[in-house]
């Protein structure tokens, strides 16, 4: 992503703006939900989190196939930038899960298929970071990233069909009261079923912007490593 | 027959081999020379297709790597100085081992191979018995037993007693006498010039000489050498 | 010419230089055949993972009995779980060292250097490490008999452990590839395995629940499917990905 400083302050400023819409969206436009109060508002943000985790583990998929087939490092660091803030947002998305979850189920963490499959999800992200962190040569470092991100994102559906089939009390959400939604579920109303995307949007442009900061940060920091090198081998 | 075009390796921000030329034609027996750090194993290890370029073209045994890499290797030869063996396997199994990945069935041939070098009489004995000049005899049996046109050799002496080095010497020059084609590496510079045709000096990550045996003295070699590497 | 002490010429020199027209499928799985041979004759010979992989088992269900502190009931339902965490961390051990020998030793280059398809190599390593699994699960599954006084060897609880085992190998051989060149090898496979092989887990356990609770069939049959659909994926994963692991 070799941005222009102009176009990555411009995307800055429009991210910060849509977060201020999107958080008056969140707090002023969606009604209060009748069961479970203003607590319930943290569901918007938690889904956006959970949802900006998960693609983010997509690109990082999609752009290590590209790297191990064009070898372009630039795509490594797509890979491992989008994987930290991955990280962040998954762990932002299971702690609002559970601060809804005590209210909404009366405990704070349960063995449901999504929430273990996030957890999970979580531990692969970490896993990739300490492979990285372990290998010093940076080509290999590279690679090796490159496959345990299509190795690892490819095992989380699969994660989630197995706890699936073994148990569920996650609420159905999107659609109407559910047969086997326990207690916890609601119907979504057009309003919030606006902010609720709205939210996706926003903190999905909140990951575009984070990434390209991140992984220009990478290049100069590169750009430095490299001008350095020049220098004292000259 | 060998040869590169502008062959360039990078580890990193790194760069080991600068943008090597050279041209070994085949039949030729040529030694590969030059201070620590200058690229030579990493050359090798291109040559051989255990490690792709960065950049620039290579070309062994008539096939380009790193595309033909597989069918370069069949007719590859690698004798290098870690010996390349398993320890809990016997002399001869670990030979038919390497026979039956290289597609040679004929089992007379890993017994000759073991005459050759000395080891008939430890044959069936584990080679994590072996000394490390015995390791190094079986090394040289398992480079050259499927018969290969070009073999490379990283510092082969290594380990190997008076009697293992005049062997080596004997085994290398026969395959020049077949026309195999040879590139060594070694750091014994009158040995080398005086085994091979013609010496290769790798410095700085590229080839900065090519003297010819028939052209110049040993004791005239070693001058040159110097002048080259101090730069 | 000179001549050594020992022997006279060289050996014959083949005329024709190309080996005998064969199928590249007979190629590749002799290849297969002589990685998978090399590995299973050296273990017999020194019997290293084995041995390590044997007592490990023996003892982690041996803390499991005095850590969990069960009535006889509750051993019979936790019996599956304990064999599959056996069996997990066992195996952990097995993949670990025997790519670590591998590397230490620097004879995977051998390898590298032979003109067979690299993935043949992952799937002569991967059978290895999978049957040195079986072989454990062998002793351990008797053993579970006697303890747990669960009927373990029933056809079908071994239909589990072959299958479990097999994707935990193919999935563990790739990684364990990895890990070894990695700073912190002994725990980097672990961490890096485990979160990746939880659908295997989950699956066998339930399986292996499943049948010794002698429930229908169509309640085990979806994790037999599960099994065997990870198998498959990640086998297919990993073959193509060990080209990558191993060039430089």
């Amino acid at each position: 992503m070799i941005k222009s400083d102009r176009a990555l302050h411009i995307l800055n400023m429009a991210t910060a703006a849509l977060l201020i819409v999107a958080t008056g969206l969140v707090f002023l436009y969606a009604p209060t939900e009748r069961t479970m109060g203003a607590v319930q508002r943290v569901f918007y943000f938690h889904v956006s989190a959970a949802w900006v985790g998960l693609a983010a583990f997509m690109v990082t998929f999609v752009v290590g196939i590209i790297y191990l087939r064009t070898g372009n490092p630039r795509w490594d660091r797509i890979g491992h930038s989008s994987v930290e803030i991955g990280l962040v947002f998954t762990i932002m998305g299971a702690a609002s899960g559970s601060i809804w979850a005590r209210p909404a189920w009366n405990t704070w963490w349960t063995w449901d298929p999504r929430l273990t499959t996030y957890t999970i999800m979580a531990l692969i992200y970490v896993a990739y970071l300490m492979l990285r962190q372990g290998i010093d040569d940076p080509n290999r470092r590279a690679r090796f990233a490159a496959i345990y991100g299509i190795v690892g994102f490819i095992s989380v559906p699969i994660t989630f069909f197995s706890i699936r089939i073994w148990r569920t009390i996650h609420p159905v959400v999107v659609g109407t009261g559910g047969g086997d939604a326990a207690q916890g579920s609601f119907a979504m109303t057009d309003p919030m079923r606006t902010t609720l995307l709205f939210s996706v949007f926003t903190f999905t442009v909140v990951y575009v912007c984070l990434l390209a900061n991140r992984v220009r940060l990478e290049e100069l920091a590169e750009r430095v490593e490299h001008l350095k090198a020049r220098l004292l081998s000259a | 027959m060998i040869e590169t075009r502008a062959l360039a390796k990078n580890f990193g921000l790194k760069p080991v081999l600068r943008g090597v030329d050279l041209r070994i034609e085949a039949g030729e027996f040529v030694a590969l020379m030059g201070p620590n750090g200058a690229g030579k194993t990493t050359l090798l290890r291109i040559l051989s297709t255990l490690a792709r370029p960065s950049f620039g073209a290579a070309r062994v045994a008539g096939f380009l790597l790193p595309a033909q890499a597989e069918q370069a290797r069949r007719r590859l030869g690698v004798i290098a100085h870690q010996p390349l063996l398993y320890g809990d396997l016997t002399a001869e199994e670990n030979l038919r081992f390497y026979a039956r990945m290289y597609g040679v069935s004929d089992g007379a041939r890993l017994t000759e191979w073991l005459e050759r070098v000395g080891l008939a009489a430890r044959r069936r004995d584990l080679v994590r018995t072996f000394s490390r000049g015995m390791q190094q005899r079986l090394a040289i049996a398992r480079g050259l037993l499927h018969d290969p046109d070009v073999v490379l050799l990283d510092e082969p002496y290594t380990g190997l007693d008076p009697d293992g080095a005049a062997l080596l010497d004997a085994i290398v020059q026969e395959l020049a006498a077949r026309r195999r084609t040879l590139l060594m590496i070694t750091h014994d510079l009158a040995h080398g010039f005086a085994l091979a045709e013609r010496a290769l000096i790798l410095a700085r990550g590229r080839i900065e000489a090519s003297l010819r045996r028939d052209e110049i003295a040993p004791a005239e070699f070693a001058r040159r050498y110097d002048a080259v590497v101090k730069g | 010419m000179t001549q050594s002490s020992r022997g006279e010429r060289l050996p014959a020199a083949n005329s024709s230089p190309a080996a005998p027209a064969r199928s590249a499928a007979g190629a590749y799985w002799r290849a297969v055949s002589a990685v998978l041979w090399k590995d299973l004759a050296a273990e017999f010979r020194s019997k290293e993972l084995l041995s390590a992989m044997l007592v490990f088992s023996l003892l982690v269900v041996l803390i499991f009995n005095f850590a969990l502190q069960l009535d006889r009931a509750a051993r019979e339902n936790v019996a599956a779980g304990v064999l599959w965490v056996t069996a997990v961390f066992s195996g952990t051990l097995g993949l670990n060292r025997s790519l670590s020998q591998e590397k230490d030793r620097g004879s995977l280059d051998g390898l590298l250097l032979t003109p067979v398809d690299r993935s043949a190599i992952y799937v002569g390593k991967a059978l290895g490490n999978w049957l040195f699994m079986l072989l454990v699960q062998a002793v351990i599954l008797p053993v579970f008999v006697v303890l747990y006084n669960q009927p373990m060897l029933q056809p079908l609880l071994l239909v589990f452990v072959v299958l479990g085992t097999l994707g935990y190998a193919s999935v563990g051989t790739l990684l364990a590839s990895m890990a070894v060149h990695s700073r912190a090898r002994d725990v980097m496979l672990p961490i890096l395995l485990l979160p990746v092989a939880v659908p295997v887990l989950v699956a066998a356990v339930q399986g292996s629940a499943g049948v010794l609770e002698q429930r229908a069939w169509d309640e085990i049959s979806q994790w037999f499917n599960l099994l065997i659909g990870y198998d498959v994926i990640f086998l297919a994963v990993a073959y193509m990905a060990f080209d990558y692991v191993v060039e430089e």
